[in-house]
């Protein structure tokens, strides 16, 4: 009796309140989404526009292009993007599919490699410095007691030093894309693979024609993200070379940021604005992918 | 078992350990040799010994009683630190919580717009932002205070917690807020009562993700602060490089502490961080 008296009410209640409701809920709307709103203009779209308009002077790319460090730091960007990207990703694949074996082992072996993902860089980059110094790091130490030779003088060598900074960036970030595609593999319906070995197929058919068609998307929004990530990695180049030896392991995160503290602001940006027919497509392609 | 099956038995352990020991000593090698430096005295870290002969805890006590001339200001750059990684914590949190309300929740006209302005920051390179946003907090005058770092690094973390939280949202029956409007719940109500108790999970997620961000953060964080008393710990680390009589045990001791939190903090709230975090990447 009271139920139906209660719904009855509601019922009348809804036609009359639904035009005001309707309008009470967008006020509400835009007083929730305010906050981000604000911080958006004022650290984002202010910024970015005001150093558009400094960057606008045709003569800044002019030198841009004269200086002999910026062509070499568009190539160490790209090698560091299709190798270091590509290697990482590859191994993601394959050490996903090593961590869905269940083994009390490899389950405690997947929390400590979470490890280099989930602790501050400038330690452990630091440290990685450190055994590869020339003279007193653990592996030239190490290289001198096997062999009785000295170590090459690996942060000097602009090829060796930019191939290591690509490493450091692998080990930083290969657990957390290693992870996702972890979750992308559980995903796929144990059936498939019973019903696959029950017809015989061998562990390369299997990821051939049940893995890989499922994770194939992912593997590749991944790829796309990761670029997007590595472009703006700072810390894998700048703590492990700091840009040398003679400025020329830069890639564009860190030159950037080198302009910028030698107070070439200009150029600072026109840099980062060279690298946006680079970004730009990606970040579309991203944002098409992901607004749904 | 027939031995053949044995044989493929021993054969995929032989290969797991094979890939295992590697990943293992990959993952920890760079770790280890930090953890070696701040157990042994100076200069017997080099030595390429695995443990060292005679394990020290001096470097913890240079450092925890900042007797160094780097290190002076160590606890109170670790306090720097907390205020701006917590800071960041709670801006997020309220920033994110509000907008994905709107745009899940609310339905609100123009929750895409923002939805997009999120997306469009998130795939922005950190390294390439930074250049207009120290140019622009000099403009603001907020260089060398901790909300230049805090502003800064929320304006990092909310795109991507915005994201997650209308995910976790939209999974929200629709009925509970129909049902609560009916029963004559207002908006702010529905936040309160509603949407917040049920995101605990993925609030938890955010503000963890918010927090590690800050903490581990160290290119914005050495471009707008720069006094020895308002740098972050990573600052003050960096700041070891550029010195050519550096301490490096003390530096690798210090970094060691530094990194104890945030690895302590992810552990801890790992059953959140793995579900709530990869499931708006495995989406998309």
């Amino acid at each position: 009796m009271t139920t139906t008296t209660i719904e009855t009410a509601a019922r009348r209640e809804i036609p009359r309140r639904a035009g005001f409701a309707l309008s009470e809920k967008q006020a509400w709307g835009l007083l929730f989404v305010a906050p981000y709103v604000a911080i958006f203009i004022g650290f984002v779209l202010f910024p970015v526009g005001f150093s558009f308009w400094l960057a606008r002077s045709p003569q800044l790319y002019v030198d841009l292009a004269a200086d002999p460090i910026f062509l070499r730091t568009v190539i160490n960007t790209f090698i560091f993007l299709i190798v270091a990207i590509n290697l990482k990703m590859a191994l993601a694949l394959f050490l996903s599919g090593f961590f869905t074996h269940k083994r009390w082992w490899v389950k405690v072996l997947a929390v400590l490699f979470v490890l280099p993902w989930a602790v501050p860089s400038i330690p452990t980059i630091l440290s990685v410095r450190f055994m590869l110094n020339p003279e007193w790091g653990v592996i030239n130490t190490l290289i001198f007691r096997l062999t009785g030779e000295d170590g090459p003088n690996w942060l000097n060598d602009p090829a060796l030093a930019l191939s290591l900074s690509m490493l450091v960036h692998i080990w930083k970030s290969l657990p957390f894309w290693t992870l996702i595609l972890l979750a992308g593999r559980l995903a796929i319906p144990g059936e498939l693979y019973e019903a696959a070995s029950v017809d015989g197929a061998g562990a390369w058919h299997r990821f051939r024609y049940i893995t890989w068609p499922s994770m194939s998307t992912l593997y590749v929004t991944c790829t796309l993200l990761s670029m997007i990530f590595t472009v703006g990695d700072f810390n894998s180049v700048y703590l492990l070379t700091g840009g040398g030896p003679a400025d020329l392991t830069h890639v564009l995160a860190t030159l950037g940021i080198r302009y910028l503290r030698l107070d070439q602001i200009g150029l600072a940006m026109a840099s980062i604005v060279c690298a946006l027919p680079l970004v730009l497509p990606l970040v579309f392609y991203m944002m098409k992918r992901l607004s749904k | 078992m027939r031995p053949r099956k044995i044989l493929r038995e021993i054969g995929l352990e032989a290969g797991l350990l094979l890939i295992g020991i590697p990943v293992l000593l990959w993952t920890l090698i760079p770790i280890y040799h930090m953890f070696l430096f701040a157990i042994s005295p100076k200069d017997a870290a080099f030595s390429g010994q695995l443990w060292p002969t005679h394990p020290t805890f001096r470097n913890f006590e240079m450092v925890i009683g900042q007797k160094h001339h780097f290190l002076y200001h160590f606890w109170l750059q670790m306090w720097n630190s907390l205020v701006i990684s917590v800071g960041t914590a709670a801006i997020t949190l309220f920033v994110a919580t509000a907008a994905a309300f709107a745009i899940s929740r609310l339905r609100m006209k123009g929750g895409r717009l923002v939805m997009n302005m999120a997306l469009l920051t998130y795939f922005i390179p950190a390294a390439f932002l930074a250049v207009p946003m120290y140019k622009t907090m000099g403009m603001y005058g907020l260089l060398n205070s901790d909300w230049s770092l805090v502003l800064a690094m929320a304006t990092l973390s909310s795109p991507y917690a915005i994201w997650i939280l209308r995910q976790a949202s939209d999974k929200l029956p629709v009925e509970l807020d129909e049902a609560a409007m009916i029963d004559g719940a207002s908006p702010f109500q529905l936040f309160r009562l509603i949407y917040l108790p049920l995101m605990v999970p993925s609030l938890i997620a955010v503000g963890t993700y918010a927090l590690l961000l800050a903490w581990n953060e160290y290119l914005y964080a050495f471009l707008l602060l720069s006094k020895d008393t308002a740098i972050t710990l990573p600052v003050a680390l960096g700041n070891f490089l550029s010195a050519d009589d550096s301490p490096w045990e003390l530096l690798m001791t210090a970094g060691f502490l530094y990194a104890l939190p945030p690895a302590a903090i992810y552990y801890a709230f790992r059953r959140y961080m793995s579900s709530g975090l990869t499931a708006g990447a495995v989406k998309g």
